[in-house]
């Protein structure tokens, strides 16, 4: 009782410290920025987010108040200074992803290096991996739960599972609200802003790519990778839909996805498909790949093959 | 002005009633507030304090939804006697179903708005200042039937209900063309709701074509099943005119359709379980049990047994036209759809998961709290509305300055070639099936025994 009584009454001391602080700066300096008061959160940025815009109608002024807005919430929720961007999609870039099956030993380092990169509560992944039955590919007696101290096990393969940004994605079409779509760089994407939280696109997913944040995300500051993009790994609120986005504030930068980066078997190829020479092309071209579920029509934009 | 003493009246009307009145919307209230309790808990924790998760990432709530978009669309089974056959019969009671349909929509948006992970951003629905995905998402296709048809329902019920409120019948010509757009409209909300499930390429338990014949057959089942038991209420408590014929046909209506449902519930369990492949997956959960997992069978089974029972009942000619019987066949037909249109059509759509998973839900207390919350409001709301109309309908409650008793006449302005009386019944049923007494000429309704009348002015 006692111990929580001195910790509240600290809380009540740092708040009273950053508001009299606060107060005194405005007093100050005269500035007409708005001063975070009790409890850290202006007036002014609680409108703001009632009232924000969908990302493709905002001006750059607003998408720019935006960020700055993510960022001061971040501060304020989780004590930490991040930035968020918002880097465009590079001209003539669709990327595509194949993995390569054989290569795949079923470590999981994929999923590690995507929860740590992309701020994941950390009861979420973006990433399943399937311990599948040799000699088909029967999903129903696959096992995303498995826990071995040796993998590969005897008899088993590994297919690892994420969002397929397909070209034809029954997701973006089931949203009510437009809160998911298409970029032109071909990462499907969503307005974490926007979306209300129906489940809709979840529903529609036949690859069970979208996951839902039932509370708030298992997040503290200490795992907050500060590196954001607004429709990206930007910390996200409760009650709203995301999944796996290629790793947007890193492949709109030239660099690989954390997945990639991360599997040891180096089973993954990430690339552009319109650049003839990357090695998505060459694995599309000279291996026998196939997609999950090709008979549903959603043209997913990543592979699976293996090496014979 | 007449506009203003109608509401006055009419909030006079629902604001006093018996004792068993008070006790029935107090009882109702509480079971409201104690739902509006744990959604205030839902809205400050997020949906994780339901048992939803993301294998089955619908639940109780769009379970409920779905059943109440049937019921509100089965108010066609009265509209289409009442209109298109010229029953006056049935004309009587249209206003009462269509009341039952305008509560249907409110409850089924409640349920709705519950699911919904972000209730304070429902305004990025509205076209133009949100962004409204019409025509390409179900959902949004969902929104604008299910609010035309809310507000289709409360015009004309409305139109009618004023109507009778200033001595008037109401003038066919107005509403006619209202009436027409309603019954196809009807149909609409919950094939498009069969939609919602069907467009879903991914589910095999429910990307098939029949599921939208099948919501329309168990709609109309279910629907009249609720209409007859509550006229009987209705009947029972006050003077309002719902002929035995009114009660029959409905019965006879959901009979045949409780046989049409159950012959496709059998064609659809024929076409899963011969070849049977992995497309049966969720079925055979739903059924049979899938990995040790069996949560819902006894529900489905039940529910079987029910609609089983109840078509037997109503194929028997001296026991549908049994009060007992029927009363008995109408709540194991809205029980047993319940359980069948609810979590027996939600549920097994994510059991297995698109990747194989078997992950099972039943709704946790919160969840039920909530949903009895949104029952309870609905039947306050109904009791309420209809607490006003009744009086309007029989007669004892007029616009102020007009005398109780008299007849509906005709309203003012005529065109030249209408004639008095409008709505005079058409091969008008025997007297002896009527429970109150009509005006020859014009078929308004005259005001029964003033005894069981509660007295307004």
């Amino acid at each position: 009782m006692d111990r929580e009584r001195a910790k509240d009454s600290a809380q009540v001391n740092r708040y009273r410290r950053r508001f009299l602080q606060g107060a005194a700066a405005a007093a100050a300096t005269n500035a007409a920025a708005p001063v975070p008061a009790w409890g850290g959160s202006t007036l002014g940025d609680v409108f703001a987010d009632f009232f924000q815009d969908h990302y493709q109608r905002m001006t750059p002024e607003e998408i720019q108040e935006t960020l700055r807005r993510i960022e001061r919430k971040a501060k304020r929720r989780y004590g930490v200074e991040i930035q968020c961007k918002n880097t465009p999609p590079q001209e003539n870039v669709v990327f595509g992803y194949a993995i390569n099956i054989s290569k795949c030993k079923g470590y999981r380092d994929c999923v590690d290096a995507c929860v740590e990169e992309n701020n994941l509560g950390r009861d979420m992944r973006y990433i399943h991996v399937l311990e599948m039955d040799q000699g088909g590919q029967n999903l129903r007696t696959a096992d995303r739960y498995y826990d071995r101290k040796r993998v590969p096990a005897q008899g088993k393969y590994y297919l690892p599972i994420q969002c397929m940004h397909c070209d034809e994605p029954p997701c973006v079409k089931a949203c009510p609200v437009e809160a998911t779509w298409m970029e032109p760089d071909g990462i499907v994407v969503v307005d974490y802003d926007w979306c209300i939280g129906c489940r809709y696109c979840m529903t529609a997913c036949p690859y069970e790519a979208r996951h839902f944040n039932w509370g708030g995300p298992k997040l503290s500051g200490a795992e907050i990778n500060p590196d954001t993009h607004y429709l990206g790994n930007r910390p996200r609120p409760k009650g709203v839909v995301e999944k796996c986005h290629f790793c947007v504030q890193r492949t709109r930068e030239n660099r690989q996805p954390a997945c990639q980066e991360a599997c040891p078997s180096g089973a993954r190829v990430f690339g552009n498909l319109l650049d003839p020479d990357s090695e998505i092309r060459y694995v599309l071209e000279n291996k026998a790949v196939f997609r999950l579920k090709e008979d549903l029509g959603t043209e997913p934009k990543f592979w699976y093959y293996r090496d014979i | 002005m007449t506009f203003f003493a109608f509401l006055r009246d009419g909030l006079h009307s629902m604001s006093s009633g018996p004792p068993l009145y008070w006790l029935w919307m107090g009882a109702l209230a509480l079971i409201v507030l104690f739902g509006g309790w744990r959604y205030l808990h839902q809205l400050d924790e997020g949906l994780i304090v339901t048992n939803m998760s993301n294998q089955v990432s619908w639940g109780f709530y769009i379970s409920n939804f779905t059943f109440l978009v049937g019921v509100a669309a089965a108010a066609v089974m009265l509209v289409i006697p009442a209109y298109i056959f010229d029953r006056q019969d049935i004309k009587d009671v249209v206003l009462m179903g269509d009341t039952m349909a305008v509560t249907a929509v409110l409850m089924a948006m409640g349920f709705i708005v519950v699911d919904l992970g972000r209730p304070d951003r429902i305004w990025h629905l509205i076209p133009g200042i949100g962004r409204f995905h019409f025509p390409e998402s179900m959902l949004a296709w969902d929104v604008v039937v299910l609010s035309g048809y809310l507000i289709l329902n409360l015009g004309i019920s409305f139109y009618i209900l004023f109507s009778h409120y200033r001595g008037y019948i109401p003038k066919l010509r107005i509403y006619f063309p209202f009436v027409i757009i309603a019954i196809f409209w009807a149909i609409s909300i919950h094939t498009v709701t069969a939609f919602l499930y069907s467009s879903n390429s991914g589910r095999a338990f429910w990307s098939n074509p029949m599921l939208a014949p099948r919501f329309i057959a168990s709609a109309f089942a279910s629907g009249p099943a609720l209409m007859i038991i509550g006229f009987q209420i209705i009947r029972k408590i006050s003077n309002y005119p719902v002929a035995q014929s009114v009660i029959n046909l409905l019965a006879l209506v959901m009979g045949v359709a409780l046989q049409i449902t159950i012959f496709f519930i059998g064609a659809e369990l024929f076409t899963d379980f011969y070849n049977e492949g992995e497309h049966a997956a969720s079925i055979r959960y739903l059924f049979l049990g899938l990995d040790g997992h069996y949560a819902l069978q006894p529900w489905i089974w039940s529910a079987l047994c029910m609609l089983g029972i109840a078509v037997v009942i109503l194929m028997i000619h001296p026991l549908r036209l049994n009060t007992h019987f029927l009363n008995i066949a109408c709540v194991l037909t809205v029980t047993g759809i319940w359980i069948e249109k609810g979590m027996g059509l939600v549920i097994p759509g994510y059991v297995p998961t698109p990747l194989g998973e078997v992950y099972e839900y039943l709704p946790n207390g919160n969840e039920i709290a909530i949903s009895l919350g949104i029952w309870a409001a609905g039947l306050m709301l109904f009791t309420a509305m209809a607490k006003a109309a009744i009086p309007i309908e029989c007669g004892a409650l007029r616009r102020p300055g007009l005398a109780l008793g008299e007849p509906l006449c005709a309203p003012p302005k005529l065109q030249e070639n209408e004639t008095v009386p409008e709505s005079a019944p058409l091969g008008a049923l025997p007297e002896a099936d009527r429970t109150s007494t009509r005006d020859a000429n014009t078929g308004g309704i005259l005001t029964p025994t003033p005894t069981r009348i509660p007295p307004t002015r």
